[in-house]
This record gives C-alpha cells, sequence and structure tokens, in this order.
C-alpha cells in the first residue's frame, strides 16, 4: 500500500552558485561550486555519499557531469532530465531511493551550462529534443516565448483583456520579479524595472516583451538528503519533505479543440498530489513560501491560479492587490527573483527553488531585507513547482517542505 | 472528344509596385505592378493552389497530372508527383506524373500532352498545373517584367465546358531566353534580333498552320489568347495579325508581370471567366517553336463560373514594403553568418508520417469520432487504439483561437506568427500563419490552408500546410 512521503526525508545541506552569464565558469565548475557548498552546509565529505542524482537537460552521462567533477567513485550515479523541470524531477527520484532504504545519504545537483552558446536563447527548446526533434513541420520554428505567448494571448481573449490591460498585467508581475532579484544576491537580473519600462521593451514574442521572458543563465543548486530520523546527525535545523506531486500531460493541448492553453492541467494534478501527502486543505491559508515556475511572466499568473493559489481566472481581479504576492502579503511568491530574475539554467532551477525555500525556513535567506518573519503555522509550509514541456504539454513536479 | 472540363488559377499575394525598382535602381522601371511569390511559395505550392481551384467542387478523382514549369524546386526530382500528393490523389491506383520544363511553351505543351492522353483514352480524365517563378537579374530589364503566377486545367471526355477543336504545333531550335546548367540568370542575345527573328516570325507561323488545317479564318474567332514577351510586342503583334485589339485578352503584364510558361494558360483562365457558350477562342503560345489551339465554349462554363481564377486572385493582394525584403525572401544577397543551429529535417520522418505531413490527415476515431492531428494510434479521449480513419483537413477552413508573434524567429518574413487553429467540423493544427498583415491577425480570424515550403533543412524543400486568413 503506498504511503504518503510527508516527514520521511530531510535535507541536511544545500548549496547554490551564483546565478548569471557566467563566462569564466564551466559546467564542472559550476557543479563543484554547489556540490562543496551543500557539502559544507551538512558537515559531511564526498566519501560519505553513498548515491548521486544529477538532473541536467544539455549534458549527457552522469559520469562526466557529476562523477567526474566531484571525483565521487564508483557509486551509483543517475541523470534525470525532464526539459525544465528537471531539477524537482532529481530531488523527488532521490528521495524515492532514501525512502526504499537502498541507501542513507544522497547528493543531488541540478546544473546547466546555458551560455557557451555564442547567441542568446537556447540551443534547442525541450520539445524539439524526442519524437519531434526530426519532424520539420511539427512545430516549427516555435520558440519558448511563443509557446507561452500562445497561452498570454488566450487568456486575454478569455478573460476580456485588452493587449495592453493584459500586458500591464504582466507587467506587474515581472516588476515583482525584478524587485526581488535585485535584492538577491545569488541572483542572475540585479536590477529593477518599471511598469513603463516593461510595457515598452522591445517584442520577444507577441503579447510577451523582453522583460517577461527570464534570464538564460549558468547556475547549479546542490541537495544533501537522508532519512529523518537520521537527520539531526548532520545538524538540528535540518528540513523536511512534507508531500510530492508529479504530472506528465498527454500533451493534447495541440491536438484537441477543448484545451485554451490558461490553465496548467498537469500543475493541478501534480500540486493536488501533493497538498494531499501534505495534509493541506486549503493552501491559501497554510502555505507561507510559493517558489513557482515563471519562466515568463504569464507562467506565473497561470501558475498561481492552478497551483490553486488564487481562483481561476480572476488573478485580474487580485491584481489590485498585488502586494498580496510581496514577502509582507498573504501569499509570497517568487521572493527570490524567480526563474524571472534568479535566473533559469534548466537542470538547476528546481533545486535552487528548493534551496530558496530551505534558506527561508531556516531563516538564513540571502540578504536579510528579503528574510519571511511572520509564518502561517509553525511548520512554515513552503511550496516549489517545476515543470518542463510547453503549454498543453508538460511534465510537471511540485514538492512541498517544511520543519518537522 | 475531349476538352477543358474545369480551369483553376493562382496569383501569389504579393505584389512589387514597379515604383519601388524605380526608387532602387534610380532609373524607370514602369508602371503598376508584378505577382510576387512569398517567401514560403514555389511553383510546386502555386501549382497545388491552382489545382485546389480547378477541382472546386470535384472529387479528387483522375488518371493523371501533367505539371509544367521553367522553375521547378527540384532539377532532379519530379514535382508532379509531389503535387498530386498534396492534392491527395490515391497512390493505390493507376495515376501518370510528368514534369513538362525547360521551354516557356511547358504549358501549353502540357496541355497538348494531357489532351492527347484523354483522346487516346489513356485516362478519362487528367490535371494540367502549370506555374512559372522566373527569378530576374536584380537591376535587369526582366526585373520589372517578370511575375509569378499558375494555372490549371482538368481535361476530360465529359462534362466538357471547352472543346478544344484544333491544334497544331512547330518547333523551332531558335534561341531566344535560356540558362544553362548553372547559370541563374537568363541570358539572350541583341533583342531586335531576337523578336525579330524568333517571336514575330514563329507566332504567325503557328496560328496560320492552325486556321489552315482546319479551314478557319480568324473571322471565326471571338477571342485571341497571344503569347507575349512585353506589353509593346504584345501590341505589335495584334496589329501585325491585323486582329481586333477588344478580341484580344490582355496579358496583365501592369498588375502580374510575364508569368513564364503559365502567361498564356493563366489568359485563357481569366478569358473563361467570362466567356460566354458558343464562343470561339484562338490561344497561341511562342517557345522553341510555337503551338495553336483553337477553343469552342459550351454550355457547361456556366456549371464552373465558381472559381478563384485570376480576377479573384487580382483583387486580393499585399504590397511587398521594401526591396530588402524581396531580396531576403528570394535569398539574393550573401548574408551574415547565422549563429543559432541551421534547420534540419529527416527524409524518414517525412515518409513515414507523409500522409499526416504532406497529404495533410488528421485520424478520426472510429469510438468517439475525434479528429485528431497528428495521428494519434490512441485516442485522446476514448483511449481506443489503432481504430481510426484518415480524414484530410487540407480543405477546412479554421478559426484563430489563439497565436503569437515571433520577433526573434529564423524565418525570413518576421515575426513569425505561430497560431492554434480549431477547424470546422473538428480537428485542431499549430501552424505557421502566412499571406498575413500581422497587425491584422486576431483570435476568431477565419483561416484556411495552403501548402508551404517551411524550410529547406537537410537540403529538402520541407513542404508543409500553414494556415492564411481566407484569402477571397
Amino acid at each position: 500500500m503506498a504511503e504518503s512521503i510527508k516527514d520521511k526525508v530531510a535535507i541536511v545541506g544545500m548549496g547554490c552558485t551564483q546565478f548569471g552569464e557566467r563566462w569564466d565558469t564551466g559546467l564542472e565548475d559550476l557543479v563543484i561550486e554547489s556540490a562543496y557548498e551543500a557539502y559544507e552546509d551538512a558537515g559531511i565529505e564526498t566519501k560519505d555519499i553513498q548515491a548521486a542524482w544529477v538532473g541536467t537537460m544539455y549534458n549527457t552521462t552522469a559520469a562526466g557531469t557529476l562523477a567526474s567533477p566531484l571525483k565521487l567513485g564508483s557509486i551509483p550515479c543517475t541523470r534525470v532530465e525532464n526539459a525544465c523541470g528537471t531539477g524537482q524531477e532529481a530531488l523527488r527520484n532521490a528521495c524515492y531511493a532514501l525512502i526504499a532504504k537502498a541507501f542513507d545519504l544522497v547528493l543531488v545537483v541540478g546544473v546547466e551550462k546555458m551560455k557557451d552558446l555564442g547567441f542568446g536563447g537556447l540551443a534547442g527548446g525541450p520539445t524539439t529534443s524526442g519524437t519531434e526533434a526530426w519532424r520539420p513541420v511539427y512545430f516549427y520554428g516555435v520558440s519558448p516565448a511563443t509557446r507561452y505567448a500562445l497561452s498570454a494571448t488566450s487568456y486575454f481573449n478569455k478573460y476580456a483583456l485588452t493587449p495592453e490591460e493584459g500586458k500591464r498585467m504582466l507587467a506587474k508581475i515581472s516588476v515583482k520579479s525584478h524587485y526581488y532579484g535585485a535584492r538577491n544576491p545569488k541572483a542572475h537580473l540585479k536590477r529593477e524595472v518599471t511598469e513603463e519600462r516593461v510595457m515598452k521593451a522591445p517584442i520577444i514574442s507577441w503579447p510577451l516583451g523582453l522583460y517577461d521572458c527570464c534570464g538564460v543563465t549558468d547556475g547549479a543548486s546542490a541537495a544533501i538528503l537522508c532519512r529523518s530520523e537520521d537527520a539531526r546527525n548532520f545538524r538540528d535545523d535540518y528540513v523536511v519533505f512534507k508531500g510530492f506531486g508529479a504530472a506528465s500531460g498527454p500533451g493534447m493541448g495541440k491536438v484537441l479543440s477543448d484545451y485554451d492553453f490558461t490553465w496548467w492541467d498537469e500543475t493541478e494534478a501534480a500540486v493536488r498530489q501533493a497538498y494531499d501527502q501534505a495534509g493541506i486543505k486549503d493552501p491559501r491559508k497554510v502555505i507561507d513560501l510559493v517558489e513557482l515556475h515563471d519562466c515568463f511572466s504569464i507562467a506565473e499568473l497561470i501558475a498561481t491560479e492552478s497551483l490553486l493559489l488564487c481562483e481561476r481566472g480572476r488573478y485580474k481581479e487580485q491584481m489590485s492587490d498585488i502586494d498580496a504576492y510581496y514577502l509582507e502579503g498573504e501569499m509570497p511568491i517568487n521572493i527570490s527573483g524567480g526563474l524571472k530574475s534568479f535566473g533559469h539554467p534548466i537542470g538547476a532551477s528546481g533545486c535552487r527553488e528548493t534551496y530558496e525555500n530551505y534558506k527561508q525556513i531556516q531563516g538564513k535567506a540571502q540578504d536579510p531585507s528579503r528574510q519571511k518573519k511572520e509564518w502561517k503555522t509553525d511548520q512554515r509550509l513552503a511550496l516549489a513547482h517545476n515543470q518542463g514541456g510547453h503549454p498543453g504539454k508538460f511534465s510537471c513536479n511540485v514538492t512541498v517542505i517544511g520543519l518537522p | 472528344m475531349a476538352g477543358i472540363v474545369s480551369y483553376g488559377a493562382y496569383i501569389p499575394i504579393c505584389r512589387m509596385s514597379r515604383e519601388l525598382l524605380t526608387q532602387v535602381w534610380g532609373k524607370s522601371a514602369g508602371k503598376g505592378e508584378k505577382a510576387v511569390a512569398n517567401f514560403d511559395e514555389d511553383t510546386i505550392t502555386m501549382a497545388v493552389e491552382a489545382c485546389i481551384d480547378a477541382l472546386t467542387g470535384m472529387e479528387r478523382k483522375a488518371g493523371g497530372l501533367y505539371f509544367a514549369s521553367t522553375t521547378p524546386p527540384y532539377r532532379e526530382k519530379q514535382c508532379a508527383s509531389i503535387i498530386a500528393a498534396a492534392l491527395d490523389f490515391p497512390v493505390d491506383e493507376e495515376f501518370f506524373t510528368v514534369d513538362h520544363t525547360n521551354s516557356l511553351r511547358a504549358g501549353t505543351i502540357a496541355l497538348r500532352s494531357g489532351l492527347e492522353a484523354v483522346k487516346s483514352k489513356m485516362a478519362d480524365k487528367v490535371i494540367i498545373a502549370t506555374a512559372d517563378c522566373r527569378l530576374p537579374a536584380p537591376n535587369s530589364a526582366y526585373e520589372p517584367l517578370f511575375g509569378d503566377g499558375a494555372a490549371a486545367f482538368v481535361l476530360g471526355d465529359r462534362d466538357i465546358a471547352v472543346e478544344i477543336e484544333g491544334t497544331y504545333t512547330i518547333y523551332s531550335e531558335f534561341m531566344d531566353l535560356w540558362r544553362k546548367e548553372k547559370d541563374t540568370f537568363h541570358l539572350t542575345w541583341e533583342d531586335r534580333f531576337i523578336f525579330e527573328e524568333g517571336y514575330e516570325k514563329h507566332l504567325p507561323l503557328a496560328i496560320l498552320g492552325l486556321m489552315a488545317k482546319y479551314k478557319v479564318t480568324k473571322e471565326d474567332f471571338h477571342r485571341f489568347i497571344l503569347y507575349a514577351p512585353d506589353p509593346r510586342r504584345h501590341a505589335a503583334m495584334i496589329k501585325r495579325l491585323g486582329l481586333d485589339s477588344e478580341k484580344v485578352q490582355k496579358p496583365h503584364f501592369d498588375q502580374v508581370g510575364h508569368t513564364g510558361c503559365a502567361q498564356t494558360p493563366m489568359m485563357l483562365v481569366e478569358a473563361l471567366e467570362e466567356a460566354k457558350p458558343g464562343e470561339r477562342i484562338l490561344l497561341a503560345t511562342y517557345s522553341d517553336g510555337a503551338d495553336a489551339f483553337a477553343l469552342r465554349v459550351t454550355g457547361q462554363i456556366e456549371n464552373i463560373r465558381d472559381r478563384r481564377g485570376v480576377k479573384r486572385h487580382l483583387s486580393s493582394k499585399l504590397m511587398l514594403s521594401n526591396y530588402g525584403k524581396y531580396l531576403l525572401f528570394r535569398d539574393l544577397m550573401e548574408w551574415e553568418t547565422e549563429r543559432r543551429p541551421p534547420d534540419v529535417s529527416s527524409l524518414t520522418s517525412l515518409w513515414r508520417e507523409r500522409n499526416q505531413f504532406l497529404r495533410f490527415h488528421g485520424g478520426k476515431c472510429r469510438q468517439c469520432g475525434t479528429i485528431q492531428h497528428p495521428i494519434q494510434r490512441v485516442c485522446a479521449i476514448c483511449q481506443a487504439k489503432d481504430d481510426y480513419e484518415e480524414v484530410g483537413l487540407s480543405n477546412k477552413q479554421g478559426i484563430i483561437s489563439s497565436f503569437a508573434m515571433d520577433e526573434r524567429a529564423m524565418v525570413k518574413d518576421l515575426p513569425n506568427i505561430t497560431c492554434v487553429v480549431d477547424f470546422e467540423g473538428g480537428g485542431r493544427y499549430v501552424g505557421v500563419l502566412t499571406d498575413r498583415e500581422s497587425e491584422k491577425v486576431k483570435v476568431g480570424m477565419r483561416v484556411e490552408m495552403t501548402l508551404r515550403n517551411l524550410h529547406d533543412g537537410s537540403g529538402i524543400h520541407n513542404y508543409c500546410w500553414k494556415p492564411r486568413p481566407v484569402r477571397i
């Protein structure tokens, strides 16, 4: 009989590199930088690690990406990949191995070196890999921005917003992301922007402009996990997993006419699993922090609704209360700067989200001005949402962590 | 008996004003405008358009397809077979395909060949598709002159709208315009020689030959369709033949330009759009000799009026805003090196999935009736496995339910507009919107499907169906 994972696995150490355009830093350096910070945080050495998971999209073998730079020795290493949802995927799979008691202490690293390409953007979107890679006709020339722009157009149309109104609504989200990016030392984009600046930015894929899109970023994040009963061997302020949810949609958004791109079905399915495992009935009343997958401003809007943190289609009404999503508000979202401003190294983002939540729960947020002080419950529940694919075809992971 | 059962034409939506050329080169390029194929069009896609027009209201049943062009997109590899597949003619029965090329008379040569095939009972019905997209050298006299266009005819032995009463053909080795194997642009000789010894001597020979062969005179004809290299020579030919210019079909140099081997076929289509039963038409084309046709319109013509033809295509146009765009469309300069990876394709995939790509079939679930493109082996609604029938979607209109306009895409005409199309009768397709004014695109816009070349990745012309705003 399957059981909830609640409180079974603990995070005893985490690390995160400086995110950004790391011209002088290679993939191996990013792995080492994040892993050694996590070792130090957990108070362990390389030899203590019994198994490892690495989440990366563009680098192939676990041996080459992880075992080789860290000199892990001959232990089981697994490479996990689910496009932009890779980081959480790696964490989740490592947890299962601990729950199965296959290992006692494991390492998880999410990493991506994005800026060795010679051009902006991605080397090839997630859905140009795999089954669609060699179908020249199918979804041709559809950049990630375009995929999400389809959602923005559809959302504006469905809820009767003019493009101006819609873009202004999204601009408020980007202003918030940049506000926090500017206050997060490890973030990629550290400059605040005004709503007018966002509105006037060059179009990337209409209706999305430059500031609606996340940074293309180098970075890595690492975690040291063990079963909860062993956590005190490492530290007192450890954090535990309260619930996981994962859902891969069949991807029929571009096949079936009843899909309108304004709702993430996979997110809803995943978050319901996570809330169920964590015993959460009314998320808005008990969740203190949310790091959600905001590769584009519209992604934050729709994810906020699909995570059941806002009524469906009601984001517009609640925009008058955008403060709700700031640190001091009722439902702080992406106060790290999010993928948008903290940056989005594909395989690293999922781990990085949990890194932010872990540090916040411990009271160790980078830059004290961003530290969450008032908590709704003693559990300090924080949610991370990470997804790969595109509207209509996602692989989604949701993770809730908190104090034991 | 054999004759024309149906007709159709196609003129690309893009037009270039000759004023634009005057500005670019600083010398008069004349008046009016010319039709220019969009960046994703070629003679295969234009021929498909003309055939779709000609096949309006008819089932896709024929014994062959004759393609004619001096500018086929493949030098080796038959184009007619690609056109036939895009038109969804069955592959499991007898079907004759052929490309006629190398001559500005290729269109009427194909017409004659198809006619002989029907007469000899090789087939009940054949399709003639002719298109040209000739590339003039920049800043040459041909640049303002050449235009792009296509025409198609269905020939058959019943329901004949235009009887072909007689044909007469002569050949000549005369060198007029030519391109050797590796020439990009046309070569010729002093124009006085070319016109006096070539056009002006050969075309009348075919016309007189036809009249002598069938014992008819010019008074027997109500309308004349005459090939001409340019407007001046057209006027001179009318005079030379002593024709009443009221009876001579206008060649549309001012609106379309010289459409190569599709010129006289397109003029015939326009003539048929207004021809009355009983009308007799003489059509003559020159190049590598000349040919002449005696045609008689029947009462059946009234039943095939519902065509886009030439006239309706003429009135639907988008002006090219600048010459740079044209240079991009035709790839006429050396460009900055693209740092992003090139487009790729896979012949294997194109072949394996040809029914859903080139024929644009969706799968209709036999259990729940849901139409799905690309074809799903397991139904997305009811999970029925391998229980679907293929249905054609290329003739469906649809509504745009969402769209995005990418300003950074690696395409020749930004923005690259991706749109989600929901077809009437079911089915959805996410594709690139073409032949559009980006500022007019909106949710709810009605679109139709058109075959285009998506890109040339991996050395292949990757044809696919694109939505475009309903043109007419």
